[in-house]
C-alpha cells in the first residue's frame, strides 16, 4: 500500500491540483474574471439565501385553463353546427362537459359524426398515445355530450407553461434584474429565481398579472347602475368596475372585444403632455389599426373602455376617429406603475392566471451577514479541528490537516466545476466535511496503532493500517453519500446547497484518504525509513 | 512530544454488560420520545405548514417587540408570533396560514408591511402556500424512508441481513429520540431539520459501520470467542477512533452552532444532539448487542457455547480476558 509508481504519483497530485486551481476564480472579482477566456470563468454561484434574492414559485390556474379549454369546445360546436345548418337548443357547460341537443332527429348522425371530428388524437408529432382530445358520446333522445379528457387538459396546462415562460421571462428582465433565471418546474409550475434584489413586490406585481388588455365599447343604453342594484346584467355585457379615487364604480362593458393587447406591438411609460400625469402609450400591428380606426370612427361621441385583466383602468369617449394606430392610456397611474404596465404590454399576456404559491426572498444585508457569519464559523471551526488532531497525532496530525486542508479546497474546486451554487447549509456541509474527512485519517491513524500495538514493524503497520482502514473508509462513507443523495433528490434551494456540499466532500474526501494521505505518508516513510511510528 | 491519548491503549471496557440496562432504557426514551410527538407535537416551521414568515430588523437598532406585538394582532391575521432573533434589532415575525387559499398569503404580507412601514429593514420575507407546504412535508417523510431504504439495501449487500436488520434498528431509533428532542425544545421543525435527519441518518450509520466491520473481520478472525466478548474486543477497538472522531465533529458543530448565526441554529443543535449524543450512544450501546439477539453468529460458536449463560452474567473482562488482538493473532 506504501508504495506508488513515479507516474501514480504525479496523477495523483496533478489531479489534486488541477482540481484545487478551479477553485482560483473565485478569489478575484467578478469583472477581472469575465476577461479571462470562458473555460477559466466557472465559479462558485452564491445562493439566493447568501446574495440576496428572490424565489417565487407559481402555478397555472387549472381551473382557468380548464374554463378556457370548455369555452373553446362550446365555441366550436356552435361554429360546427351552423356550418353544417343543423338546428340545436341547449347549448351549454356542465362540470367538465359541453352539451348540446340536436333539435331534429333526421340530422341527428349527419351532426354528431360532425360533432365527433371535434376530437383530435393527442401527442402532436410523437402521436402514438392514443388519446383523444374529447369523449364525444351520444347520450340518447338526440342529446350530445363533449367531456374534455384529462389528458387534454394535462396537455393544454403543459403547452400554457410552454408559452407562459417566455413571456414571464421578457417581463422579468424588462425590470432590468441581473442573471434571473425562469424553469418550469413539474407539469403545471414555473419557478423563477432572480439574485440581488429591486424590489420584491415589483417583482411579484409583474409576474401575478395576466395583463390582458381588451379596448372594448361601453353599453350607453343600460345603466350599470340598475345592473348592480337588479343584479341583471345585459346578455351582451359585461359588468366590470373602474377604480377612481379610492371608489369603485360599475361600467357596463359590451362583451365584444374591439381590439387586443396581442395587437399591440410596442407600449412606453410617458407623461401627459397637459397634465402632466403618468400614461403608457401604445402603438397598434397594421391590422389592429386598421380594425381601431374602423371602430372608432363608427362609434365617435360613445365611451370606450380600456380593460386589463377584467378591470376597467379608463373609460374615455371617443372625440374623433383614431386613425393614426397609436394612442395613449390614462387612469390614476403612478410613474412606477405606469412604467409596470408598459412592460407587461410589451411582453405580452399570459395565455392563463398565474397563482404565486410560494415566496422567499431574502435582503442583501441578512445575505451579507450569513456569509460573515459562514465564514467565521468555518474558521473557528477549522482552528479547533487542526489544534486537535495535531495535539492527538503529532507529524501525522500534520498530515491529516494538510489533507483537510486540500479537500476544502477541492470541495471549492468542484464546486465551481459544477458551477454548484453554495448556500447557507452549504457552508454548514463543508464544515461538517472537515469532520469527515478528518474521519478517514482517524480511522487509518488508529488502525495504525493497533497494528503497531500487535507487534509488527512501523512500516509494515503503516502498511496494514492503510489497507484494513480503507475498505471501512469506504463502507462507512457511502452511507452518508445515500443520505446526501437522497436529500439531494428531494430537497430545493438551501438544503440542496447541503446535499450538494456533503456529497462533494464525501468524494474529496474519499479521494484524499485514498490518495494523497497515502501518498504523503509513503514519501514520508521513504525519506525517514522510521523505526517506529509517531503516533 | 507527548500526545494525546483519549482512550487508554488496552482499554477493555465490558460495553456488552449495560445491554441489560441500555435496552430497556432505550425501549423507555423511545415511547417517551413518541409520546411527546404526539402531546407536546413538534413545532412545524412555515416550509410543512404554510404561512408567512418575516425577518425584519428595526432601523432604530432595538426592537419594540411589545409595540410591534399590538401593531400586528391588530390586522387581524389571526395568530402572529414574535421573536427576537439573533441581535436586539432581529425580529422574526410568523403569521399563521391565512384563510382564502394561496393569494390570501400575500395579501398578509402586504398588510405587515403596511402597517410596519418604514421603520424596519425587510431582510427576509418567506410565503408558502397550502399547496407546496403540503408537499413538502409528503417529500420530506417520502426522503427520510428512501434514505433508510435505500442505506438498508446497501448494508444488505455488504454485510448479512442481521447487519441490515440491526443498523435499521438503530437508525430508527435515532430518529425517533431526535424527533422527541426536537418536541421537547420545540425546535423549528422546517426543510433544514428534514437535513439534519438524513445527516443524523448517514453520520450514526457511518459510526455503526465502523464498528460492524470490525466486527465481521472479528468473526471471520476468531472462531472460538463468545459473541458478547467478541462484540466488547470489536468496540474497545474502535473506541479511540469513534471519540476522537466525534470529538472533532462536535468541534465543527460547536463552531457552526456558536457563530454560524440564528439561521442555522436550530440545525446545528439539532445534528449536535442526533450525531454526537444520540449516535455515538446507538452504535456501541445498540447496533453492537442487538446482533446477539439477531443471531448473528451462532452456528459458528455452537460447539464452544457450553457455558453459555456465564457470558450473560457479567464478569469481570479481565477474567474472560477477551484475547488482544497482538496474543492471537495468527
Amino acid at each position: 500500500m506504501l508504495y506508488f509508481s513515479r507516474w501514480k504519483a504525479i496523477a495523483i497530485v496533478a489531479i489534486a491540483v488541477i482540481i484545487c486551481l478551479c477553485a482560483v476564480p473565485n478569489f478575484f472579482n467578478p469583472q477581472t474574471v469575465a476577461r479571462w477566456p470562458e473555460w477559466a470563468q466557472r465559479h462558485v454561484v452564491l445562493g439566493l439565501d447568501l446574495q440576496g434574492g428572490s424565489h417565487i414559485l407559481l402555478e397555472v390556474d387549472a381551473n382557468d385553463v380548464r374554463q378556457q379549454k370548455l369555452d373553446q369546445v362550446r365555441d366550436d360546436v356552435r361554429r360546427v353546427l351552423r356550418d353544417a345548418k343543423v338546428g340545436y337548443t341547449g347549448l351549454v357547460i356542465r362540470g367538465d362537459t359541453v352539451e348540446v341537443r340536436i333539435r331534429e332527429g333526421s340530422d341527428f348522425q349527419t351532426a354528431y359524426s360532425k360533432l365527433r371530428e371535434l376530437s383530435v388524437p393527442l401527442g402532436g408529432l410523437l402521436g402514438g398515445t392514443g388519446q383523444r382530445s374529447l369523449n364525444v358520446t351520444d347520450a340518447g333522445n338526440g342529446l350530445v355530450r363533449l367531456t374534455v379528457t384529462e389528458a387534454a387538459m394535462t396537455e393544454r396546462v403543459r403547452q400554457v407553461v410552454e408559452q407562459t415562460i417566455p413571456i414571464i421571462e421578457k417581463r422579468v428582465n424588462e425590470l432590468g434584474l441581473v442573471e434571473p433565471t425562469v424553469q418550469r418546474q413539474g407539469i403545471d409550475r414555473i419557478l423563477v429565481q432572480v439574485p440581488g434584489l429591486g424590489d420584491p413586490e415589483a417583482l411579484l406585481r409583474i409576474l401575478g398579472k395576466t395583463a390582458k388588455l381588451e379596448f372594448r365599447l361601453v353599453d350607453v343604453s343600460n345603466s350599470p347602475q340598475d345592473a348592480v342594484q337588479q343584479g341583471r346584467v345585459p346578455p351582451d355585457d359585461d359588468l366590470l368596475y373602474e377604480t377612481r379615487g379610492g371608489q369603485k364604480y360599475p361600467v357596463l362593458v359590451q362583451k365584444q372585444v374591439m381590439v387586443s393587447g396581442a395587437d399591440l406591438t410596442d407600449a412606453q411609460p410617458g407623461f401627459d403632455q397637459r397634465s402632466g400625469e403618468p400614461i403608457v402609450t401604445f402603438r397598434f400591428n397594421t391590422a389592429g389599426a386598421r380594425r381601431f380606426a374602423q371602430v372608432s370612427q363608427e362609434n365617435v361621441g360613445r365611451p370606450f373602455a380600456i380593460v386589463l385583466d377584467g378591470e376597467v383602468i379608463s373609460a374615455p369617449v371617443i372625440r374623433e376617429a383614431i386613425l393614426g394606430g397609436s394612442g395613449q392610456i390614462s387612469g390614476s397611474f403612478t410613474v412606477e406603475s405606469a412604467n409596470e404596465l408598459a412592460i407587461l404590454l410589451r411582453a405580452g399576456a399570459l395565455p392563463a392566471k398565474l397563482t404565486p404559491i410560494e415566496q422567499r426572498v431574502v435582503g442583501p444585508g441578512l445575505g451579507q451577514d450569513s456569509i460573515q457569519k459562514g465564514k467565521l464559523a468555518s474558521y473557528a471551526g477549522a482552528v479547533l479541528v487542526v489544534v486537535f488532531m495535531f495535539a492527538t497525532y503529532g507529524l501525522f496530525g500534520l498530515f491529516a490537516n494538510i489533507a483537510v486542508a486540500i479537500n476544502v479546497a477541492m470541495i471549492f474546486g468542484v464546486l465551481s466545476l459544477l458551477n454548484a451554487t453554495l448556500t447557507l447549509p452549504g457552508i454548514a456541509g463543508i464544515v461538517l466535511t472537515v469532520g469527515i474527512a478528518v474521519d478517514s485519517n482517524v480511522l487509518i491513524y488508529e488502525r495504525i496503532r493497533e497494528e503497531v500495538r500487535g507487534g509488527r514493524s512501523a512500516i509494515s503497520a503503516i502498511d496494514a493500517g492503510f489497507s484494513r482502514a480503507l475498505a471501512t473508509i469506504l463502507d462507512s462513507n457511502i452511507t452518508t453519500f445515500i443520505a446526501a443523495a437522497v436529500l439531494f433528490v428531494i430537497g430545493t434551494g438551501p438544503v440542496r446547497g447541503f446535499a450538494v456540499t456533503l456529497g462533494i466532500g464525501i468524494a474529496t474526501s474519499l479521494f484524499t484518504a485514498f490518495t494523497l494521505t497515502r501518498l504523503i505518508i509513503a514519501s514520508w516513510v521513504q525519506w525517514q525509513r522510521p523505526k517506529t511510528v509517531p503516533i | 512530544m507527548r500526545l494525546l491519548r483519549i482512550v487508554p491503549d488496552d482499554t477493555k471496557f465490558d460495553f456488552m454488560r449495560f445491554r441489560r440496562i441500555s435496552f430497556p432504557m432505550s425501549a423507555a426514551l423511545s415511547i417517551l420520545a413518541i409520546v411527546l410527538y404526539f402531546t407536546h407535537g413538534l413545532n412545524f416551521g412555515i416550509d410543512f405548514q404554510g404561512g408567512t414568515l418575516l425577518e425584519v430588523q428595526a432601523k432604530s437598532g432595538t426592537a419594540d417587540l411589545q409595540t410591534m406585538r399590538t401593531t400586528l394582532s391588530a390586522l387581524g391575521l389571526g395568530e402572529v408570533q414574535l421573536q427576537q432573533f439573533g441581535g436586539s434589532a432581529d425580529v422574526l415575525i410568523r403569521i399563521a396560514q391565512q384563510p382564502g387559499g394561496e393569494t390570501a398569503q400575500q395579501a398578509a404580507v402586504e398588510k405587515v408591511r403596511g402597517a410596519l412601514g418604514a421603520d424596519v429593514d425587510y431582510r427576509r420575507i418567506e410565503v408558502v402556500g397550502p399547496r407546496v407546504s403540503g408537499e413538502l412535508l409528503y417529500k420530506g417523510i417520502l426522503g427520510v424512508f428512501a434514505a433508510i431504504a435505500a442505506i438498508l439495501v446497501y448494508l444488505w449487500f455488504r454485510f448479512e441481513w442481521q447487519f441490515a436488520l440491526g443498523a435499521m434498528i438503530a437508525n430508527v431509533h435515532d430518529l425517533v429520540l431526535t424527533l422527541g428532542f426536537m418536541s421537547v425544545t420545540q425546535i423549528d421543525f422546517d426543510l433544514t431539520s428534514i437535513a439534519a435527519l438524513l445527516t443524523i441518518l448517514g453520520y450514526s450509520l457511518n459510526d455503526t459501520v465502523v464498528i460492524y466491520d470490525r466486527i465481521r473481520e472479528m468473526l471471520r478472525r476468531y472462531k472460538r470467542l463468545s459473541m458478547p466478548d467478541l462484540l466488547n474486543v470489536s468496540i474497545n477497538s474502535t473506541l479511540s477512533r469513534s471519540i476522537i472522531t466525534h470529538v472533532t465533529v462536535a468541534m465543527s458543530l460547536l463552531a457552526l452552532l456558536l457563530f454560524g448565526g440564528p439561521a442555522i441554529r436550530s440545525f446545528t443543535a439539532t445534528m449536535m444532539f442526533g450525531v454526537v449524543l444520540v449516535g455515538t450512544y446507538t452504535s456501541v450501546f445498540i447496533a453492537s448487542p442487538i446482533l446477539i439477539y439477531l443471531g448473528v453468529g451462532t452456528g459458528r460458536t455452537e460447539h464452544v457455547e457450553t457455558p453459555a449463560p456465564a457470558t450473560d452474567t457479567p464478569a469481570p473482562p479481565a477474567k474472560t480476558s477477551p484475547p488482544a488482538a497482538a496474543k492471537v493473532r495468527p
